[in-house]
């Protein structure tokens, strides 16, 4: 015959290991720890971006090595090159097309302010079509710089309020 | 006598509008406009020019006349030489040559950065869009009274217009060029930026 379960406490030894931690940590613990990159390559900085991916400096170390193609499945959107007027719609339509959540990382100066390029035809900083959460300078960043970004962003995001977000949405 | 001398001076006989133009390399010749495809034709068929280089515009600035130009770079595989062909355009408002796309496809694209660019119109062009600007662009960015830093336009998009409430602005180059400090010194020094940057598209240029 099978009684009903009175026990109050937890018993380990039905139930197993069990880590108590708050929802907010658990949940930015699994975002932070694996990003997935939107590469949106535009320019010079995309060959650094590439670095960044191989095997010397291994963005993998940290969790980000899935490159996606498709915004859809990506998290983190890493705009690295010069962002012309005319690419400026595409890199905010695709940046519209990821899911929620999503961050952004200006890769190098052009990325950040239009760098050197102060012209007609390139957009001054992307930050004027997207909200940026990591800047990195250089021209191009060394692939560290990017990784640095990349830790600085998981700790940003390890600060975030999302349960409270979740449940309020 | 080089071939490339031969069929300038032969260009001149055939087309009493043409004539010697100032040259520092490559034998050059002017062209009225409507000798233009004739003169080039002559040029792929009789003499050999059988690659075009390049195709470019020039504008001599707002009042001159002839306002813009178009150049043509061809070379001979046959001769190993170049002529560079003139053409001025008539109207200094609506500029307007013969496409050379009959003879070269290739003058294609050329011909587009033409346009984008100086806004001269190559009539007989199969498909003369913008190739570099975004369709819908008002301006000429090469022509003489276009300022480099760029005139506030519209984006082409009004879905991320709406959203983003930005368009293209006008970038001053704030006391640029932007160049990378030469010498051993800190990187983030030695990173490219206006030497002046007193100033910006915010702040005005102060009074001297």
């Amino acid at each position: 015959m099978v009684s009903a379960n009175t026990d109050l406490t937890y018993n380990s030894k039905i139930e197993g290991d069990v880590i108590v931690s708050r929802a907010d940590a658990v949940i930015n613990w699994i975002r932070s720890s694996s990003m997935w990159p939107m590469p949106m390559g535009l320019a010079c900085c995309a060959i650094e971006l590439m670095a960044v991916a191989a095997s010397r400096f291994d963005i993998a170390r940290f969790g980000a090595e899935v490159m996606r193609f498709s915004p859809k499945q990506s998290d983190v959107m890493i705009v690295s090159g010069t962002v012309t007027y005319k690419m400026s719609s595409a890199v905010r339509r695709i940046y519209d097309q990821m899911a929620e959540p999503k961050w952004v990382i200006a890769m190098g100066a052009c990325a950040s302010t239009g760098g050197m390029y102060r012209s007609y035809a390139v957009l001054q900083g992307v930050d004027r079509i997207l909200p940026v959460d990591v800047y990195v300078s250089g021209c191009p960043p060394r692939p560290e710089a990017l990784l640095d970004a990349l830790v600085k962003l998981q700790e940003k995001v390890k600060r975030e309020p999302s349960a409270s977000k979740l449940l309020s949405a | 006598m080089s071939a490339a001398l031969d069929a300038v001076q032969a260009l001149k006989a055939r087309w009493p509008g043409a004539s010697d133009r100032a040259t520092l390399d490559h034998p050059a010749v002017n062209v009225p406009a409507s000798d233009l495809v004739a003169a080039l034709r002559s040029l792929k068929e009789d003499h050999g020019f059988d690659v075009l280089q390049d195709v470019s515009g020039v504008d001599w600035g707002a009042g001159s006349s002839p306002r813009f130009t178009v150049v043509y770079h061809v070379f001979s595989t046959v001769g190993h030489d170049y002529v560079r062909v003139a053409a001025d355009c008539t109207d200094a408002v609506a500029p307007e040559v013969p496409s050379a796309t009959g003879l070269w496809p290739g003058a294609d694209w050329h011909e587009r950065e033409a346009f984008d660019m100086f806004g001269i119109r190559f009539t007989g062009h199969p498909d003369l869009r913008r190739i570099l600007m975004w369709d819908g662009y008002p301006h000429f960015p090469l022509r003489k009274d276009f300022p480099l830093s760029g005139v506030p336009t519209e984006l082409p998009d009004a879905e991320v217009v709406a959203e983003t409430r930005t368009g293209a602005i006008a970038a001053p180059m704030a006391g640029g060029p932007f160049v990378a400090s030469p010498g051993e010194i800190n990187m983030t020094e030695a990173e490219p930026r206006a030497k002046d940057e007193s100033w910006t598209e915010r702040r005005p240029k102060p009074e001297a």
